[in-house]
């Protein structure tokens, strides 16, 4: 693993389990009650994979790092900012004015500003694929770089802490059988998500309808695809619903919302022909994709994977300062 | 220009002519004699393995003058074609201003006048390029363009298609289309596939290519008497389409571009935006159908498409970069190491198409080798292999994937208008 994280294509499936056991050795210290205080880092064990802190600090002291947030996203953009802070980084949050950019201020400007910033290591998330690997590319060695969502392309952090949420309800991944329906084509949950899964041994289904399922996605992921919900359902171990945006109807991917809760929504009726849990990014379409039943119920992962966010953003900090050296 | 040729290897495919071991006395310009063993008084100069060629000519070059002087000049440009290997190039009209008037065929003119290089203008062949009413045609080649091209994009509406191809047709002039079905293209940086599909990009569908050209054949065809030329072609399915309009005796042409038939859509994982271009990069068998293409002469002419870009437009992410690379000095070695040293074409059959066709398209008078006529040539070394790099670069911008490249064959010099350049000794 490089000192970035910017897909989980290349991944090693070792690297996977120790981000994801660490994601559950933060889970537990996060329920701890009461302030998290420096003390309460050096009671911690195990111990972090860095040797680099003092004994008794948080290992991200004195490290500064940028959340560049070219568009919002105030979960991710959150759980991040958590995940800087309870490791003890210095954090600046950045929203820079998606007009900036579209009245022509280069992506390259914008490396060199923050290249003047001395920062240890930022948090991009754009509407443009490759903005992740563009910074990386031109930003110096020594700046770690997260993709925390680039365009349709991944979104590495989300698909960790679905594996880890997964992992905690079903087991191992190996074997298991993970659908993910909706918009495929828009989708960098969907990416991430296929890499990481096959890594680590589950088989997984693109569900979707033909407008929203991008061109030899079969082959390029190496994967089944299927228009048919329903197909999926009997042998699906978790279903990942996609938020559908609810402007692709405008644009004319499906006629209208109706006829695609009908065809793709995870309905009661489909609930009771399933055994599936079910997850889902957010935030939901309440009636659409999900209900809120399903949501909020039993077989729902939704709300683990909100508070798995931190966790697993720990995990990836800790990960990535610790092989800096 | 007085100069002697020695040791040459003459290709001069309108006389069927493959010698070598030729002498050339060039004299003022024109070629005096040919021979073996000549003796004279100028400056010789030994070409034992090169070949001498009728001159070059590129019929799809982008001069960004006027508007965009900070990218290419017309000097700059045709300095960049010098050194590449060619004797005339054709000027696309997207410009600011466009060449939509004779005024700004003048200025071109004007600039380019005295130059080693021959420049032919195209015109374009709406208003302003905006694809709604027709160019004052009759004054642009009243002024003297050569072909018409809203180049950059298309004509979508076909009727006003089919009044360019009626209105064209009276001045014989080449109507050359930018191919591209704009509703299926839009926001998309890449070609349509794997590669678009793995990186999250949207695609570029070879089939918005392939429906302006059947289109544009169909219309030209109904309309009759017109000349159609479909620029840059990049798809297995263009060359079908053209090759059987061929076949029924439509009056259709065709040019691709080097990196169309060198690079796939792959090299965006290795090259970044330099391998972003309009049309996009497609797959190998795209490549596989140009190539066969090229033999088989439904391709009649190899285009660079030369697009300088300031390094800012392309030191960036590949949703925001611009398309294009610069060609110039590229396109003869690419050509050369890409079809001839692989056997594709033999060495004749690609001069015919990086000569005779394009010239004969533009309405150029040809160019023959032969005593008492004008010295157009271009000189190459096609067994020469050596490494492309930046310091060989004249033109403007340097937005190219292909420094660093190794070819096998190599430019020595251009000679034309009473003028040589050596690009190498
Ligand atoms: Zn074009």
């Amino acid at each position: 693993m490089r000192q970035d994280l910017l897909t989980t294509e290349h991944l090693p499936a070792e690297t996977t389990q120790t981000l994801l056991d660490r994601s559950d050795y933060y889970l537990e210290l996060l329920k701890r009650p009461g302030r998290w205080t420096t003390p309460s880092w050096a009671m911690a064990k195990p111990p972090p994979i860095s040797l680099r802190s003092q004994e008794g600090e948080p290992i991200l002291k004195g490290y500064t790092i940028a959340n560049l947030f070219f568009e919002a996203s105030t979960r991710t953009r959150t759980s991040f900012e958590l995940a800087e802070r309870r490791l003890g980084a210095d954090v600046v949050t950045l929203t820079p004015a998606v007009s900036s950019l579209s009245k022509g201020e280069s992506v390259l400007d914008t490396v060199r500003v923050l290249e003047a910033m001395r920062l240890d290591a930022i948090v991009v998330r754009h509407a443009s694929a490759g903005i992740p690997q563009f910074l990386a590319d031109h930003l110096p060695e020594h700046v770690h770089v997260i993709n925390a969502g680039d365009g349709a392309h991944e979104h590495p952090t989300q698909a960790l802490l679905d594996a880890a949420e997964m992992r905690t309800a079903l087991g191992a991944l190996r074997g298991k059988h993970v659908a993910i329906v909706g918009d495929i084509l828009h989708s960098r949950v969907a990416r991430s998500n296929v890499w990481l899964l096959k890594s680590l041994g589950a088989r997984v289904t693109f569900v979707a309808p033909e407008t929203l399922m991008p061109r030899d996605a079969a082959e390029v992921f190496g994967i089944k695809t299927t228009t048919n919900l329903d197909e999926v359902l009997p042998t699906a171990d978790a279903i990942m619903m996609l938020r559908i945006q609810l402007e692709r109807q405008a644009r004319g991917f499906f006629p209208s919302l109706e006829e695609y809760r009908a065809q793709y929504g995870m309905t009661p009726e489909r609930m009771s022909r399933s055994k599936a849990l079910i997850l889902h990014p957010g935030p939901i379409n309440h009636g659409i994709e999900l209900d809120s039943e399903t949501a909020y119920g039993e077989r729902s992962l939704v709300l683990r994977q909100v508070k798995r966010g931190v966790a697993v953003r720990m995990a990836v900090l800790e990960l990535l300062f610790s092989i800096t050296s | 220009m007085n100069l002697l040729l020695k040791n040459a290897r003459l290709i001069d495919p309108s006389q069927n002519r493959d010698e070598t071991g030729l002498d050339i006395e060039i004299r003022d310009g024109k070629i005096a004699r040919i021979g073996k063993g000549l003796k004279s008084d100028f400056d010789a100069r030994d070409l034992k393995g090169a070949v001498v060629a009728p001159g070059f000519c590129d019929m799809h070059v982008h001069l960004r003058e006027p508007g965009q002087e900070h990218k290419e000049t017309i000097q700059s440009g045709l300095n960049a074609a010098m050194s590449g290997g060619f004797t005339a190039i054709c000027c696309m009209p997207n410009t600011e201003p466009p060449v939509s008037d004779p005024f700004v065929v003048s200025f071109i003119k004007e600039k380019a006048r005295g130059h080693l290089v021959d420049l032919a203008i195209c015109g374009t062949m709406t208003k302003a390029r905006k694809g709604e009413e027709l160019a004052p045609i009759a004054s642009l080649a009243e002024a003297g363009v050569r072909m018409i091209s809203d180049d950059g994009s298309a004509v979508s509406n076909a009727m006003v298609m089919r009044r360019v191809f009626e209105y064209a047709k009276m001045f014989d002039l080449l109507v050359t289309q930018h191919c591209e079905e704009h509703t299926l293209t839009a926001s998309a940086p890449i070609n349509e596939g794997k590669i678009s599909t793995k990186l999250g990009l949207t695609g570029w569908p070879s089939v918005a290519e392939e429906i302006i050209i059947a289109r544009d054949i169909l219309l030209a065809e109904y309309v009759g008497g017109v000349r159609y030329h479909a620029a840059h072609v990049s798809t297995a399915g263009s060359v079908r389409l053209i090759r059987e309009a061929k076949a029924r005796g439509a009056k259709v042409s065709c040019e691709v571009t080097p990196h169309h038939f060198t690079l796939t859509d792959e090299s965006i994982e290795t090259y970044g935006t330099q391998a972003k271009m309009n049309p996009p990069l497609r797959t190998q068998e795209d490549i596989n159908a140009i190539i066969a293409g090229l033999r088989d002469g439904t391709i009649d002419a190899i285009s660079t498409d030369h697009a300088p870009h300031a390094a800012h437009d392309k030191e960036t992410d590949i949703v925001s970069a611009a398309f294009g690379i610069i060609g110039l000095e590229t396109a003869i070695p690419i050509g050369l190491t890409q079809l001839v040293a692989t056997g594709h074409l033999t060495l004749s059959e690609y001069i015919v198409r990086c000569s005779t066709n394009p010239r004969g398209l533009l309405g150029l008078p040809a160019i023959r080798i032969l005593e008492g006529e004008p010295a157009s040539m271009t000189i190459f070394a096609p067994d020469d292999r050596w490494r492309f790099a930046e310091s060989d670069i004249r033109s403007k911008s340097h937005n190219t994937p292909f420094v660093g490249s190794e070819f096998t064959g190599r430019v020595i010099g251009t000679l034309n208008n009473g003028q040589a350049f050596w690009s190498r000794n």
